[in-house]
């Protein structure tokens, strides 16, 4: 994927919540936004997804840009997966409805080619015991690995993952993020928010800390987490790695 | 004991104190008089089973549409929604009847009063569906519209598949008794003149001047009615079950 962010801006009432923002990845696979809260990463995460629309600015990804209207951003939504910190499946269908309705409702295959889709996957991540359950009786990991097969079984050209394991307790976190580990191994493309570093460190391509509403640092894993010389940068790791 | 058990024991109780009350004030009990008339109570009630059924479509579609004004970012269709649920329900259903037949109805040439008749119990009704079904549709967190925009989902088909078959199973339980009340509230519509079970009751009492005869059928009319709504609400929310 190649992503190219221009004079990004958004606001909401009197807050700036991206001001002016810069990006240009190389052609990378697996891009990894973080920083402190409140700093934009989400912000800009929604936008990147097709969800929210920026004040002013562009993004193009391989070149091709970002629509500006919500028809034409509901297409493009249908293109790509994402991934929310509350999961938000929904609660009244069981984990296997909620990945065929997308396939049934938006996608045009029939339930029984929709379920006949999931199948693979759901075996593959262990989560077939638990496919005619309602979300409510599914653990944390699990409401979370399956919402990351709703977005997957549609065969989207990138997924977003919006701090995926903020509300999980660290078993659970290990589980999915073995999950995002092995999608990566699997060449799955995906621009990911998270707090978790060591994690970050691992899969990501590039590395862009986002704070204050801007990227302060922009680069490989290695170079960002070890030697950026950005004080903000540098203060924040200090804070939370110490 | 089981719930079944536990429900025959009140009502039991129940009867049994109203028979004692009865029973007091020595009251000269005259069914032979009431009984001529059963036919008329027949008809009356068949009426009312028309009426509700008619007013308890209506009042739902209206409910609908003013819950969605209510929502509406356009200050015009929201004033319109807000104006016409804090009228209606701030105003007596009897005030709104006579306006609505001998104004309103006369002023458009509306003839048939029962079809009038519905027209304003359904009004009546939808204002407070309306609120019941706002109330729904707000409880349902931001978060799933936002899953069902990621998936790609059109708005309608967001409505259709998310919101509203999680905001049923919220609303069942105020819907049913809304609708309890319309039943109830259908015997208004005697005054208008409108034939139904309550005003078949109070002729039947005239004829025969045994007031708790006429009445107290009425009574019994009206519950078989009201109970076979609450416990189909209980059995959708049943249905419709599910943890949140």
């Amino acid at each position: 994927m190649l992503l190219e962010i221009r004079d990004l801006t958004q606001r909401f009432d009197a807050t700036t919540v991206l001001d002016r923002l810069e990006l240009l990845t190389g052609d990378i696979q697996a891009l990894v936004f973080v920083g402190p809260s409140g700093g934009g990463k989400s912000t800009l995460l929604r936008i990147l997804a097709g969800l929210d629309l920026p004040v002013a600015g562009s993004v193009a990804f391989e070149g091709v840009p970002l629509p500006r209207d919500e028809p034409g951003l509901r297409a493009y939504r249908r293109t790509v997966g994402t991934v929310f910190q509350a999961y938000n499946l929904f609660p009244h269908l069981s984990a296997v409805d909620n990945l065929v309705l997308p396939l049934v409702h938006v996608h045009g295959l029939s339930r029984a080619e929709a379920l006949e889709r999931v199948r693979e996957p759901l075996e593959r991540f262990q989560l077939m015991p638990h496919a005619a359950k309602r979300p409510a009786e599914l653990s944390g990991g699990q409401k979370q690995r399956i919402a990351i097969l709703r977005a997957l079984v549609v065969h989207p050209h990138r997924l977003f993952l919006d701090e995926p394991t903020s509300a999980l307790d660290p078993e659970m976190t290990a589980e999915v993020l073995d999950m995002i580990a092995e999608l990566k191994a699997a060449g799955t493309q995906f621009v990911l928010v998270t707090h978790e570093m060591r994690f970050a460190r691992r899969v990501a391509d590039e590395v862009a800390f986002i704070g204050a509403a801007r990227v302060l640092a922009h680069g490989p894993p290695d170079e960002i987490f070890d030697r950026c010389a950005e004080p903000r940068v540098r203060g924040f790791f200090d804070r939370i790695l110490a | 004991m089981s719930r079944r058990f536990a429900h025959l024991v009140v009502i039991a109780v129940v009867v049994g104190l109203v028979s004692l009350a009865f029973a007091r004030v020595n009251y000269a009990w005259n069914w032979a008089g009431v009984w001529e008339y059963r036919a008329k109570f027949l008809h009356g009630w068949l009426t009312t089973v028309g009426l509700s059924l008619a007013s308890l479509v209506v009042s739902t579609l209206i409910g609908g549409i003013a819950a969605v004004c209510l929502q509406s970012k356009t200050p015009l269709v929201e004033a319109v929604g807000r104006v016409y649920v804090e009228l209606i329900r701030g105003t007596p259903l009897l005030v709104q009847l006579l306006i609505g037949f001998y104004v309103v109805a006369n002023a458009v040439g509306l003839e048939n009063r029962y079809v009038c008749g519905v027209l304003v119990l359904s009004l009546f009704s939808g204002a407070y569906m309306a609120e019941i079904f706002r109330g729904g549709l707000a409880a349902i967190p931001a978060t799933q519209r936002d899953a069902a925009r990621a998936i790609g989902l059109s708005p309608w088909q967001s409505l259709r598949l998310v919101i509203l078959p999680q905001a049923v199973r919220l609303v069942l339980p105020a819907v049913a008794g809304q609708l309890v009340s319309l039943v109830k509230d259908s015997s208004l519509l005697s005054v208008i003149a409108i034939s139904e079970f309550t005003l078949n009751a109070q002729e039947v009492n005239s004829f025969t001047y045994s007031t708790l005869e006429s009445y107290l059928p009425l009574a019994a009319g009206y519950l078989l009615l009201t109970l076979p709504l609450s416990a189909l609400s209980r059995w959708l929310e049943g249905r419709f079950r599910y943890e949140a």
